[in-house]
């Protein structure tokens, strides 16, 4: 069975760490991701960039592009997907074209930062 | 991460909301500032102890409130106190929670504390150093050697700002629609400026000067969570993401600037680059153009450039033109006359910056420009003097190195209409 961990924390303070900081935890994590990809167990991994690059398609009829991340908390995270795009017009092209085959809900669309691709199989 | 370490990671990000509410009840910059003050103190008790709060902005708020109050009542001080109902007992937790989710004062809080700070009857350097001590709460040794001054001098910068601002008139109303933009406006320059002290730093104080960039950046990305729909301060926040992108490969090992076309794009901060690519493509959505957001798409077109010869001169060409209608300025038109220069020819260039003469006369970067323009021209003798009137006008010892490389390259293939040298 594959499971997401999703990483939820307060980005005020992730962005308040110094560089050090930074660089100390991600040290940190990479020890922990290290022996899950010894094991063979480890999916793909992606940091995002900050919520303010972020825009949201919602689904409805016809779709609507919002500046910022999704802030609706009656809906839940239900799935994401990992598209190479040139630039945001392209990624919500995506969206749309997703949002036709299954209506209602929204897409945040989100750059990411850091990838790391893995190698599990399910 | 130690205590210490997030403690402090969330002291600093719950800051400006904290200080702006504090502002809001207090109506006292000073009295807004104790009260936070004394509210960390108590958080270093007992945070460790207790782990931290859920929402460390509302308990410091909540503390920082409640003991101002105490102080304030205890003290025989003939200070009036504030208004009742900004002090009346409100200590319930869904009050606190009520106030917390409403999320327009929130903006307004944090909106009001950074435009008391650039206040218009403050000169730009006590803005920003009001800004870096209240909002993003650098010490004051932190902010003199940034700015490279004395920490007396520095605090007394402080200390003058903070008097004039406190004899100024600070509206406490909810600001309307015009004025919130008007606030937005001036505040977005006081970032710009802060990271504008930073980024003019010289090859040998780049490194102490670079967290007014960092600080310029978490302000603008704070302002931008404030106002999501707000193209110009996406544009400023890529702005300020692209330049300062490159930070790593501006300067030689000996502290001389390299310039765009010479630096070493592996050094670029890719995902800084991301992140700014990523907002201006969201700004020009809006199709609502600002100089910012003109600045911005300038920058990325450098940064979305794998190799110098990829760069899409012409088009930055466009976009200094219409910056030159947002804001005619000479050197905006200096900077266009570069990117001609890359399209049409030295020639068409040196055309262009021949009108700005009399104004750019004591321009540093005028002479190194036009110099350049010359020399590409193999018109080597005005070029040399061109470029020795650079060197009079250096600001830096950064700068007149780099032009007496090219006076040393002058010296070197001294044959008239020599070789094409390549910028």
């Amino acid at each position: 069975m594959l499971y997401a961990i999703l990483c939820y924390h307060d980005e005020d303070t992730v962005g308040s760490w110094t560089k050090e900081q930074d660089a100390a935890v991600m040290k940190k994590l990479a020890v922990v991701q290290d022996k899950l990809t010894k094991q063979g167990r480890l999916g793909p991994v992606a940091r995002l960039l900050p919520t303010t690059s972020a825009a949201t398609l919602r689904k409805d009829d016809p779709p609507l592009v919002l500046d910022g991340p999704y802030a609706e908390t009656k809906e839940q995270l239900l799935g994401f997907y990992l598209v190479d795009c040139k630039n945001l017009d392209e990624a919500l092209d995506v969206a749309r074209d997703l949002g036709a085959a299954n209506p209602g809900g929204a897409y945040e669309i989100r750059p990411v930062g850091q990838f790391v691709p893995g190698s599990v199989q399910p | 991460m130690t205590d210490a370490a997030w403690i402090d990671a969330a002291l600093t990000s719950a800051r400006p909301q904290a200080v702006g509410a504090l502002l809001r009840y207090f109506r006292n910059l000073d009295t807004a500032e104790e009260a936070f003050q004394n509210a960390c103190l108590r958080a270093l008790k007992s945070w460790p102890q207790n782990g931290p709060p859920r929402d460390p902005a509302a308990w410091l708020i909540m503390v920082g409130r409640n003991v101002a109050i105490d102080d304030i009542r205890r003290s025989k001080k003939q200070e009036a106190l504030p208004e009742d109902e900004a002090i009346s007992d409100l200590d319930d937790a869904e009050e606190q929670l009520a106030e917390r989710l409403d999320g327009s004062h929130y903006r307004d809080d944090i909106l009001r504390l950074l435009f008391i700070c650039c206040h218009p009857d403050l000169p730009a350097t006590q803005q920003i150093a009001l800004a870096l001590r209240i909002v993003s709460g650098l010490t004051v040794k932190q902010i003199a050697r940034a700015f490279l001054v004395s920490e007396a001098a520095m605090e007394q910068r402080i200390t003058r700002a903070k008097a004039r601002v406190a004899d100024a008139d600070v509206p406490f109303e909810t600001p309307g629609a015009v004025e919130r933009s008007e606030r937005l406006t001036s505040v977005a320059a006081m970032i710009y400026l802060i990271f504008n002290e930073g980024y003019s730093a010289s090859g040998d104080t780049a490194e102490i000067r670079a967290p007014l960039c960092e600080e310029a950046i978490r302000l603008a990305r704070l302002l931008l969570r404030l106002f999501q729909s707000e193209p110009e301060i996406m544009g400023l926040t890529a702005l300020l993401l692209i330049q300062h992108a490159r930070a790593a490969a501006r300067f030689d090992a000996d502290g001389a600037v390299i310039l765009l076309d010479d630096q070493d794009r592996s050094k670029w901060n890719k995902s800084l680059i991301a992140e700014g690519l990523a907002l201006i493509d969201k700004a020009m959505r809006h199709r609502r153009s600002g100089p910012y957001q003109v600045q911005a798409a300038i920058a990325a077109l450098h940064a979305r450039a794998e190799k110098p010869e990829d760069t899409d001169w012409t088009q930055i060409d466009l976009l200094y033109g219409a910056l030159e209608i947002m804001q005619p300025s000479p050197v905006v038109t200096l900077n266009r006359a570069v990117a001609v220069s890359k399209v049409k020819g030295p020639q068409a260039g040196l055309d262009m910056i021949e009108p700005l003469a009399p104004r750019l006369s004591n321009y540093f970067h005028f002479f190194g420009v036009r110099g350049a323009f010359l020399m590409q021209l193999g018109r080597n003798d005005e070029a040399r003097t061109a470029f020795d009137r650079a060197i009079a006008l250096a600001n830096t010892s950064a700068e007149a190195a780099h032009i007496r490389m090219h006076l040393d390259r002058l010296q070197r293939d001294s044959q008239p209409r020599g070789k094409k040298a390549g910028k």
